[in-house]
């Protein structure tokens, strides 16, 4: 019926009031709370960069799967069992037993309560799964064991991370899971992300060992470069006599003595007893520093070491020094991260991306409503009054929601104002056609509404498919464009069908005898 | 009243010839996929030299060994955008710092790095694929249960005409394809379903209403019909995109250029393959009546 109540029309005014504050509070402070809103800008409109980072497994399984390789022969020690031909092949273990011990292993391994294999009840499924093949034993990961570890290796690598970039102090980074061996990176406004990049890229993993001459070092040993490359590779124990995890503090400092930056410490309680230890008994050792599987410096001990402190020195400059003492303060990732994928926008380019796109939204906008008016006189006004206020209503959602507008999104709005206008030509069209036949001005526009319902109901059902699609397929600013052009379907049906509908029978109440209304 | 219907045959085949060389283009000329399918870098440049051009960076790029470099002005004379293969130097972009640096002095302005590795390509061409998959499929069904099977083939068909003629016109022109055209093109299927859908509407509201028309010219009455809306829509579409593709900026170019063509063919193909269809299947009054009877 082509009639609205008082009541009707108070809300319809109200809301669009409402909006129109709401949209405008983008533009000036509010001191109210509710009203102080705005829309958030995607990274391509304030510059910033997305960093996708992967979590590299492979090493953390390799250790896990080392590591088990001692767990096992004490365990099967302590039980009298002999396990012969231990082999650590990548991430997989093989080993043999005696004949009459076979039975056992197998059921130690399968046994729900087992210590040496955790059972997660609710995957139904061990850590390791184990196989046999021509009396050899096979021990790697299972597929649940792989996916608990990788969460395992993804909580702490986020938290990890989180802290790096926290102390660099970028403003209101975003920091969240993808999958179970990704993290995703928000920097908005970050101008530079070389530094923070290659922050990301250390694992930081510091370890002090000392310098051997022989390979029979009874934990093994390896041969490690010099970050710098500034003296021969050395032979380095695999003993670790402390890693990073003793840390309580690094701190940038420039030596007095020698004026060189270096790197000073603090070690934990246990650390520094440890570390009194190895220098008391190590006197005229060198002792390696190493990072990352390369030495950063291996200073000859000259004295005992009881205080628990110490400094790191390997011809740094302020900045590397700062960055090192950043990374051994924030702690070591669980894992290697790779960056996957890297977007970055300079602020310019991003204040040039909005005056672009609020110039092509104003140029859009101006050219829809100018046909229109020239279409349709008076209707045109009508339906040109909706679409600016279908904007606000657009924006206003937007702000209420705190969405993030980007590029596309933009482009998104300036689509829904080219298509908004389709659901009121559909009426009016089909007014056009009811007159044809009709004399009552108000029964015209009555049918011509009712009319023209299911097509504009297909017609935006189908763009709202395709935006839902999109939102949820869509990553980054493809996002926002379906976001947009998603709320302007809701926003065109409302203001098509409360606020033109309430102007139209406004006017056509007034112009019930006028004859060609339309 | 336009009679449409005398040219059904000649569209006809029109529409099949372009439909034919663009499955051809496709699949022996390709897509040209950007840097988020295909994997690579791309970097935004602003000089602040305007004797600096795309040859000169070019060379100076082509000594850095990047591989395939392409260099190109993006938008005006010191603007420009290069793009290289997957690299495995995790360093690479401050090389090329320090390397134009070095050539040109400190003149460069490094607006927008990307860099997308082949894992994650990958996955962005699976993920497009599919969302584009899953439109039409959505399209189909909701189409399906809204309407008669024939007018579910006519609109189909109509979606599938304008998407492939779409790529195919992009895969002619050498248009890259990223991101924002997958946006773009199902963009494209919701209007090119709205379309059709507003014109199926009414001629499933002409069937019920005259018993001795032929579906030939009950098309064309029906499209007459609509055919204010149909423009009316388009053109003022057609202003917002033409207002995104000029003002926009470089980076939404592809994408509006994609809806420009999108928009054109989706209005084309409502009336001359959605309809088209239902005068091949011989669609009467019966068709609807009886859907009618059996709900």
């Amino acid at each position: 019926m082509l009639y609205f109540s008082k009541f009707r029309i108070i809300s319809v005014i109200l809301i669009s009031l409402f909006f129109i504050l709401i949209a405008s509070s983008n533009l000036f402070k509010f001191e109210n709370n509710l009203l102080n809103k705005k829309i958030n800008l995607g990274l391509d409109l304030q510059g910033g960069s997305y960093l996708l980072l992967e979590i590299d497994n492979n090493p953390v399984i390799e250790q896990k799967i080392q590591n088990f390789s001692i767990t096992i022969r004490n365990y099967f020690k302590d039980k009298n069992i002999r396990i012969k031909n231990l082999k650590i092949l990548g991430q997989k273990l093989s080993f043999s037993v005696d004949e009459n011990f076979k039975q056992t292993i197998l059921d130690t391994f399968n046994d729900e309560e087992s210590e040496l294999n955790p059972y997660y009840p609710r995957f139904k499924s061990h850590q390791l799964d184990i196989t046999e093949e021509n009396n050899i034993f096979f021990v790697n990961y299972s597929t649940q064991g792989i996916v608990k570890l990788k969460t395992s290796s993804q909580d702490q690598a986020l938290e990890i991370v989180r802290r790096r970039i926290d102390e660099i102090g970028t403003n209101e980074p975003n920091i969240l899971k993808r999958g179970n061996d990704r993290i995703l990176v928000e920097l908005p406004g970050l101008d530079d992300p070389m530094r923070i990049k290659s922050l990301l890229g250390k694992t930081a993993n510091l370890t002090f060992r000392f310098v051997t001459n022989n390979d029979q070092d009874s934990f093994g040993a390896e041969k490690l470069s010099y970050e710098d490359e500034s003296e021969e590779d050395a032979l380095v124990s695999k003993r670790i006599i402390l890693s990073g995890d003793n840390l309580l503090d690094a701190q940038p400092r420039m030596d007095s003595e020698t004026n060189e930056t270096v790197v000073t410490f603090t070690l934990d309680r246990v650390g520094a007893k440890r570390f009194g230890k190895a220098t008391s008994t190590g006197i005229g050792k060198q002792l390696a520093i190493v990072l990352d599987g390369k030495i950063i410096s291996a200073p000859v001990i000259r004295d005992t070491i009881a205080s628990g402190s110490g400094q790191i020195s390997g011809g740094f400059t302020f900045q590397s020094a700062t960055d090192l003492a950043l990374l051994l303060r924030s702690g070591a990732l669980p894992a290697p991260l790779n960056i996957i994928e890297e977007r970055t926008v300079g602020p310019d380019l991003g204040q040039d991306s909005i005056n672009a796109g609020m110039i092509a939204l104003a140029i859009g906008f101006v050219l829809v409503i100018v046909f229109i008016f020239v279409k349709y006189k008076i209707f045109g006004l009508i339906t040109n009054i909706t679409l600016i206020l279908n904007l606000f209503l657009l924006i206003g959602i937007l702000t209420i929601f705190e969405a993030t507008l980007t590029l596309p999104g933009i482009a998104g709005i300036i689509l829904t104002v080219g298509m908004a206008v389709d659901a009121n030509v559909l009426i009016f069209e089909r007014i056009k056609e009811e007159l044809k036949n009709e004399k009552n001005n108000l029964i015209a526009f009555d049918s011509g509404y009712t009319k023209s319902r299911t097509a504009i109901l297909d017609a935006n059902i189908t763009t709202l498919l395709a935006a839902i699609i999109l939102f949820f397929m869509g990553s980054g600013p493809i996002k926002g464009f379906s976001l947009t052009l998603g709320i302007g379907i809701f926003t065109t049906l409302f203001s098509v069908y409360f606020i033109a509908r309430l102007l139209t029978v406004l006017y056509v109440y007034r112009n019930k005898e006028k004859e060609g209304l339309i | 009243m336009i009679a449409f219907n005398k040219y059904y045959n000649q569209f006809n085949i029109l529409s099949i010839s372009l439909v034919v060389i663009s499955l051809f283009l496709l699949t022996f000329k390709g897509l040209n996929f950007g840097i988020d399918f295909k994997g690579g870098t791309l970097i935004e440049l602003r000089s602040t030299d305007s004797k600096i051009n795309v040859s000169s960076l070019r060379d100076n790029l082509n000594s850095m060994n990047l591989g395939d470099v392409s260099v190109k002005n993006f938008g005006n004379e010191t603007d420009f955008l290069i793009k290289f293969e997957i690299n495995n130097n995790k360093n690479i972009i401050e090389e090329i710092k320090s390397n134009l640096d070095k050539s040109f002095g400190n003149t460069f302005d490094f607006r927008r790095v990307e860099n997308v590795g082949p894992k994650v390509s990958a996955e962005l061409l699976k993920s497009g694929v599919i969302a584009i998959a899953v439109a039409l499929t959505l399209m189909l069904i909701y189409i399906w249960i809204r309407f008669e099977w024939q007018f579910s083939l006519g609109a189909i068909l109509a979606l599938f005409h304008d998407v492939l003629v779409t790529l195919g016109l992009f895969s002619l022109l050498g248009l890259e394809i990223n991101l924002s055209i997958i946006a773009a093109v199902l963009t494209i299927v919701g209007y090119s379903m709205n379309d059709t859908v507003v014109i199926f509407d009414r001629v499933r509201e002409n069937l019920r209403k005259y018993s001795d028309i032929k579906i030939y010219d009950l098309t064309n009455i029906s499209i007459n019909e609509t055919l204010s809306r149909t423009l009316i829509t388009s053109i003022t579409t057609l202003l917002a995109l033409l207002s995104i593709f000029f003002f926009g900026g470089e980076i939404l170019k592809g994408f509006s250029l994609a809806m420009i063509f999108g928009v054109i063919f989706g209005t084309y193909s409502s009336i001359y393959i959605a309809n088209t269809v239902l005068v091949r299947l011989r669609v009467s009054q019966k068709t609807v009546l009886r859907e009618d009877e059996s709900n």
